[in-house]
């Protein structure tokens, strides 16, 4: 008797304590440094101004679409805001699965007053996505390979290029960039690239050209492969993230250099989930809206090396927030950088994702 | 049984003996109700958290009903048309097509349907997503004119949800009040005025029903506001919808993507079993998938082999470590005994990156290689992405699972057996071979059995240093469930592992048998 009205009692006063004061926001991004930047940028000055507001942070992202989906099938979802590639974005908008934005009402404008849509430009990729920073997987190389004798590579095609440039190489587990850079290098221009692949010979041309290098090549699957491979001297020149590089580089000291040569842009930012109870909705709502302003944007620049998605941030960028040094000549999107990119077709890639993925398994098996 | 018959025969025999039985059987059911009372708690944990998911996970592999579900009229439609003369369907599919699609657009799930074809056929994703758009361009705004220049009640979102209220008008027109249900959901709230389709819907259903006056039943208002549209329903003009969608896009002209739709309709398919093992469902039947897309058989072959391989491995290095455990005395057993579980204790992800530090062109192995001279600088061995580096690893993390139980079983083999043989006069090698082996027969067994079927579904350590040729089946199924999403397919390749697995244990029982295996 006793017993049950301890438990009773105890309950009652978890509802009621859970009840009155805050409000819990879980907001999933993708842990480290880039999470990090999230948090001292947006999240505890956010949570300055709502002491109500409980930010609880969540590491979970690569596996959002995921989850997303799972909850969403179970009637239960327990995150707020979550953060995504264009990629899964354009999925989970696809599946109902996030909520669709309107862009001029739900966001800031710019401090000059032109509105969200405007600021956003073409990084407005699907209705459900709000863009947050541009980011670039990039190569870096080496800068004491002795059998280069003292070439650097300048170009992306140094990379399929065994004899001026021999040495293991790193490239990422997927067909997503390989096959554009091998297209690419196999003499298509960047702007018909999507064009050759959409057959099957062209996906063809790509993997035999990626054969040329094969043998020298480690598959990497995780963002700080590359870098963990370039500083123990196992690869010369590897892609990855070039925020990645940028640490290694700049915090570590290592002896790498960055190739921006045919980039590839990609796109990472915020969606809202479908389904929320109205409160939560409200908060996060305005917790999107203040994370997503010409200012923050900026700020979170200050901490990684990922360019702010609105135009209007960009002279706002300003210097590390530890190292001192001016972040602007970092950036994926700084004109001298960006001379040839590669802009990443999410579109496309939505629709033969699945096809190629299956066809470069396969190559990778043989 | 005769035993027991003639025990009730006599009890029957006592006096009050049927009351007696009555009472023996209470009680044995009332033991058997309080033996499943005590086991009840962990029958429940296990059928919630394990049996039910994996059963709900299984039927993923076969469940198909969305398509058929999302466009049911196209469905139904597209059963008439004749595939054969290569061309696509004629203007009822794609009549069709607009209302299923115009309410799937409603409720967002055109594009989910896009994502399911498209595992089929890749572009039906954006074709569905861009078809999504194009819907608000075709002509039907003359419908909305000719019912608001017949009663401007007719844009009222009240006057119409008064109208689909009343029993008689849902019962005469079910799809229109359907359809404004689901429109209502999503839109009364928002102030916005109802959307074209619904009026295409109404002029359609009530045409169907004679079009000569309201439907019998309906009266007052809703007789009247129905009655004010009926002059001159039938004169207008329904746009040439398959000219409307092939105008928006191409694709909707191609028979082959019409053929998908169909071939994936029913409610069933087996479609993602034959793409797990590298065939297609195609017009003609079951086909083989071209040569540059086939990748699970090998895959999955490759599963077997390096589990085997890894079991083999974890035998050869096990069994010595096992017998020097159980015939050193307890303290140095003790102490060795910590050094097999100690790397037990350790994070997974630990001992993988551990290896990787250990195996690679500049790690520790080849560094000391090349520093005694065995092997050149420029020739560094290649241990690790490839099989050579999985099964490395896959053997030392499972190494303690073949251990322990090897251990147990000749803890128990008293070391008189051997003394005897070898006193009559064996040699210290056919005492081994005939009295000693057999014994430890059961823990290889058990250890074999547990070895072989963690490490048929190892992920995490073929991902990090597996390489291209080192990876697992697992990883494919990793890859369907968390990133293409295609839940269907990694189904169907789970249950086939799973099969593959039961099957594997059934031959062992076959065998070796099942109860020869001991855990100690």
């Amino acid at each position: 008797m006793t017993h049950t009205k301890l438990v009773a009692a105890t309950a009652v006063l978890a509802l009621s304590c859970g009840a009155a004061n805050a409000i819990d926001l879980t907001v999933v991004s993708w842990g480290g440094a880039y999470s990090k930047s999230q948090i001292n940028a947006y999240h505890n000055p956010f949570m300055e101004m709502n002491p109500d507001v409980n930010i609880i942070h969540d590491e979970s992202a690569y596996e959002a679409v995921a989850k997303l989906r799972a909850m969403n099938e179970a009637n239960n979802v327990t995150w707020d805001l979550v953060d995504a590639v264009a990629s899964d974005a354009i999925r989970l908008c696809d599946e109902g699965l996030a909520m669709e934005i309107d862009f001029d009402n739900m966001l800031a404008p710019a401090p000059d007053g032109t509105p969200a849509t405007e600021d956003f430009g073409d990084l407005i990729v699907s209705d459900c996505f709000v863009p947050q920073i541009v980011y670039s997987t990039t190569f870096g190389y080496r800068t004491d390979v002795a059998e280069w004798g003292g070439r650097e590579p300048t170009s992306v095609c140094d990379v399929f290029d065994l004899e001026n440039f021999p040495g293991m190489r790193s490239l990422e587990k997927r067909p997503i960039n390989n096959l554009e850079w091998a297209l690419h290098c196999d003499g298509v221009a960047l702007d018909d690239v999507y064009d050759v692949l959409s057959s099957d010979e062209g996906v063809a041309r790509a993997l035999a050209k990626l054969d040329t290098i094969k043998d020298d090549v480690i598959w990497w699957s995780a963002g700080a492969d590359t870098p963990q491979l370039l500083a123990d001297g196992e690869i010369v020149i590897g892609s990855t993230y070039n925020g990645r590089l940028f640490s290694l580089i700049e915090e570590k000291g290592a002896p790498v250099k960055m190739l921006w040569d045919a980039q590839a842009f990609d796109l990472d930012g915020w969606i809202v989930p479908v389904g929320l109870p109205e409160d939560r909705l409200a908060k996060t709502l305005e917790l999107l809206r203040f994370a997503t302003d010409t200012q923050r944007l900026a700020d979170q620049a200050k901490y990684i090396s990922y360019g702010p998605a609105r135009m209007s941030s960009a002279p706002l960028v300003g210097q590390h927030a530890e190292l001192g040094i001016e972040m602007a000549p970092h950036m994926p999107t700084d004109p001298e950088n960006a001379k040839n990119t590669l802009i990443y077709d999410y579109r496309w890639w939505s629709d033969y994702r699945d096809d190629i993925d299956a066809k470069f398994q396969a190559w990778l098996a043989k | 049984m005769s035993a027991h018959a003639q025990s009730e025969t006599g009890f029957a025999a006592v006096e009050g003996g049927a009351e007696l039985r009555r009472r023996l059987r209470r009680s044995l059911r009332w033991q058997k109700a309080r033996a499943l009372f005590l086991i009840a708690p962990l029958l429940l944990f296990i059928l919630v958290t394990f049996i039910a998911p994996i059963a709900d996970m299984l039927f993923r592999s076969v469940e198909n009903d969305l398509v058929a579900e999302t466009l049911p009229d196209t469905v139904e439609a597209l059963r008439a048309w004749d595939a054969g003369n290569d061309s696509s369907p004629g203007p009822e599919v794609f009549r069709a097509l607009y209302f299923d699609l115009s309410l799937a657009v409603e409720q967002k799930k055109h594009t989910r349907v896009g994502s399911r074809l498209n595992y089929e056929s890749p572009g039906i994703a954006s074709l569905f997503r861009r078809s999504g758009r194009a819907l608000r361009s075709f002509e039907t705004a003359h419908f909305r004119d000719h019912f608001l220049a017949a009663d401007p009640a007719w844009e009222s979102v009240e006057r119409l949800t008064a109208l689909f209220s009343d029993a008689a008008v849902a019962a005469a027109l079910p799809e229109s009040a359907r359809a404004f249900g689901i429109w209502a959901e999503r839109n009364a709230r928002r102030n916005r005025p109802p959307a074209d389709y619904l009026y295409v819907m109404l002029a359609d259903e009530l045409l169907a029903g004679g079009g000569g006056s309201a439907p019998a039943g309906v009266s007052g208002d809703h007789a009247a506001l129905i009655s004010a549209v009926l002059p001159g329903l039938g004169d207008i003009r329904e746009p040439d919808w398959k000219a409307a969608f092939i105008d928006s896009d191409d694709d909707w002209a191609d028979p082959d993507l019409w053929q998908t739709i169909r071939i994936f309709s029913p409610p069933l398919t087996e479609g993602y079993f034959l793409n797990a093992v590298d065939l297609k469902k195609g017009i003609e039947g079951i086909e083989s998938r071209p040569e540059s897309e086939r990748i699970y058989v090998v895959i999955f072959i490759r599963t077997l082999v390096m589990s085997l391989t890894i079991t083999l491995a974890c035998i050869l290095l096990g069994y010595p470590v096992a017998y020097l455990l159980a015939s050193l005395p307890i303290s140095r057993a003790n102490l060795l005994m910590i050094l097999v579980l100690l790397p037990f204790w350790t994070s997974l992800l630990v001992r993988t990156s551990a290896w990787k530090v250990l195996l690679q062109q500049q790690g520790v192995i080849n560094d000391i290689l090349v520093a005694i001279g065995i092997i050149a600088d420029e020739s560094r061995l290649v241990m690790i992405n490839n099989q050579f580096g999985t099964i490395v690893a896959m053997t030392h993390i499972l190494l303690p699972f073949m251990i322990l139980p090897m251990f147990a079983v000749m803890k128990t083999i008293p070391p008189s057996y051997v003394r005897a043989a070898r006193s009559l006069g064996a040699t210290s090698w056919t005492a081994f071979r005939r009295i000693y082996f057999p014994q430890t027969l059961p823990g290889i067994g058990a250890g074999s059995v547990l070895v072989f079927i963690l490490a048929i579904g190892y992920y995490i350590t073929p991902e990090l240093v597996g390489g291209t040729k080192g990876t697992f089946i697992s990883n494919r199924i990793a890859y369907h469930i968390s990133t293409s999403l295609n839940w269907g397919l990694g189904a169907a390749l789970g249950t086939i592992l799973l099969a593959a697995v039961l099957l594997l244990y059934w031959i062992y029982d076959r065998i070796v048998g099942i109860d020869n295996v001991k855990l100690g």
